[in-house]
């Protein structure tokens, strides 16, 4: 703000009036519906995950085997080559303690997320997914972990195939 | 030559930031603006074109927000377009009304950005669920407060920093921005306060992170020949910059922003700066969380890679120290509608060149300042250079 201004635009009210209609208010509530086809590549991806089993695309021309697949490399711009089977085991590249839900309620138990370095794919290429199985104080930087899947029958074709990762045993 | 034609800023305006306020997007798109078309000397005549820049519909459920705030930016009947780059915009929106007027097309240009989080219920982080992936992030429960814990984490782990280093970001802004008249969360804590305040998602804190607010903000661009009619007093835009990164953000590693670097030597290489360190008098780079405040920094290329937090202990970024970083108080001291924000930070380098800033005023009579705003899946920045 200039030291020349004064008076300053703006009336501030309280978000608990507004949302109990204290002062003049519209409402609206969307009942609005999405369904989106999962495409070429995660299509294959999802139903792989049905089979226990994480998919991956390489590029043969700068060598990347990279999660989740795509069917053209971003960086060469040019179609990937092969469809690659890698692990479902990797290593934690970086994690969060949340407190948080997706909505910012509180949680009193805190959810683990991490992103993990997959094992067979590229080193620096990870997928974003929860951890269980382990105490927030005993998540490391670097530790190696292992999927922890649904039972082949409970599972849908969705990333929550894998429940979670667990530190594997070493 | 990078342009046909020298642009300069000649007027900003800036309405409060807070958590609510009583007045519609389009009431405070015209606050902002009128004040920036009056601190100019000028009128809605005088302007050529309008740019527009508000981050996503989901906040406000209105989803031609561009036209439905075209009124209150003085847009009528002008050429006028909106652009949307996530966090970035606010920056973003000044570089596209710099290339308006250094193209040579128009010789004026409104610049507006604005933001009304407060309208979404049961809370204005919830929509942003809608920007994830929706195979591969959106079953896991995403939140954005996740996504950017998780980058803060890799950022402290590569070069060993502490919580308490990076508290003192919130510290200074937040104290800086007692001085700041529009200011959202203006406060004289410490580091105990930060690393005592609730944790949200680790290793985020409250005192680490900005609020969500409405607000407003506006500048007016002219070319040379005009700016030097209506101002003795203009400040020149004398670098732009931008640039993305992937959306494969679990593919990247998260420590260090190179896209912001490519941004800044974007912007860098344009203004002629060779040593941004020396040659930067002050800068508003982007801090929605007080770690990306040193984040930016290093880059922005203020430094070297995990140096910020070091620079900050010593006190080289406060506002009379030799580089001050965030004079205005910041998105964590003044507020944070979203697009608004990253105008703010436009404006303030803008008053601060002009020797405007009052009790905000960095000494030393500073000629050369930056902004910076960052977003979508931290995977966007974008540069400005001014000087005076």
């Amino acid at each position: 703000m200039s030291a020349k201004i004064k008076k300053y635009a703006g009336e501030r009210i309280k978000t608990e009036d507004l949302r109990k209609g204290r002062v003049p208010v519209e409402r609206w509530k969307p009942k609005i519906r999405y369904a989106w086809s999962t495409g070429t590549a995660m299509s294959r991806f999802l139903k792989e995950l049905k089979n226990g089993r994480i998919i991956a695309r390489k590029c043969h021309k700068c060598g990347r085997i990279v999660v989740p697949p795509r069917m053209y490399c971003e960086l060469c711009f040019r179609p990937t080559d092969e469809w690659v089977y890698v692990k479902d085991t990797g290593i934690i590249n970086t994690y969060s303690i949340s407190y948080l839900a997706a909505d910012a309620t509180r949680l009193k138990k805190p959810i683990l997320v991490a992103v993990i370095e997959l094992d067979g794919a590229s080193k620096g290429i990870g997928i974003f997914h929860h951890l269980g199985e382990v105490e927030k104080e005993d998540v490391e930087f670097g530790m190696k972990v292992k999927a922890v899947w649904k039972p082949p029958e409970e599972r849908t074709g969705a990333i929550t195939d894998i429940r979670y990762f667990k530190p594997a045993e070493v | 030559m990078f342009a046909k034609k020298r642009v300069a800023v000649v007027g900003a305006g800036l309405t409060l930031f807070r958590r609510n306020l009583k007045q519609t997007g389009r009431e405070l798109a015209y606050e902002a603006t009128r004040m920036a078309l009056d601190s100019a000397g000028l009128t809605v005549k005088d302007i050529d074109c309008v740019t527009l820049g508000t981050a996503p519909d989901a906040f406000d459920g209105i989803h031609m927000k561009g036209e439905n705030l075209l009124d209150g930016a003085g847009a009528w009947r002008k050429p006028y377009s909106r652009v949307f780059v996530g966090g970035g915009t606010g920056v973003f929106t000044a570089n596209s009304g710099w290339w308006h007027v250094a193209s040579g097309l128009f010789d004026t240009c409104l610049v507006v950005a604005e933001e009304k989080m407060s309208s979404c219920f049961p809370h204005p982080q919830y929509a942003f669920t809608t920007i994830f992936d929706p195979i591969m992030s959106r079953p896991l429960g995403m939140n954005l407060v996740w996504i950017f814990a998780i980058e803060m984490h890799r950022y402290m782990h590569v070069h060993g920093i502490k919580k308490e280093q990076i508290a003192l970001v919130s510290v200074k802004n937040k104290g800086n921005a007692m001085d700041h008249p529009c200011a959202q969360l203006p406060a004289k804590i410490t580091v105990e306060d930060v690393l005592n305040s609730e944790v949200m998602v680790w290793p985020v804190q409250r005192l680490d992170i900005s609020p969500t607010s409405d607000g407003a903000a506006a500048l007016v661009l002219a070319s040379e020949d005009v700016a030097k009619k209506v101002t003795d007093d203009p400040v020149w835009i004398d670098g732009v910059g931008w640039c993305i990164d992937s959306t494969y953000w679990t593919n990247r590693d998260l420590y260090f922003p190179k896209y912001v670097e490519c941004a800044a030597r974007m912007a860098y290489k344009m203004a002629g700066i060779k040593n941004p360190p020396k040659e930067i008098d002050v800068a508003e780079p982007y801090d929605p969380f007080d770690y990306k405040e040193l984040h930016h920094m290093e880059g922005l290329l203020l430094c070297k890679k995990g140096e910020a937090p070091k620079l900050t202990e010593e006190g080289v970024t406060q506002r009379d120290g030799d580089l001050p970083i965030n004079p205005s108080g910041g998105l964590l001291g003044v507020g944070n509608p979203i697009a608004a924000a990253g105008l703010m930070k436009v404006c303030e380098i803008f008053w601060q060149l002009r020797g405007e800033a009052g009790k905000r005023q960095v000494p030393n009579d500073p000629r050369t300042g930056v902004a910076q705003a960052w977003g979508d899946l931290m995977q966007y920045g974008s540069v400005i250079v001014m000087r005076s």
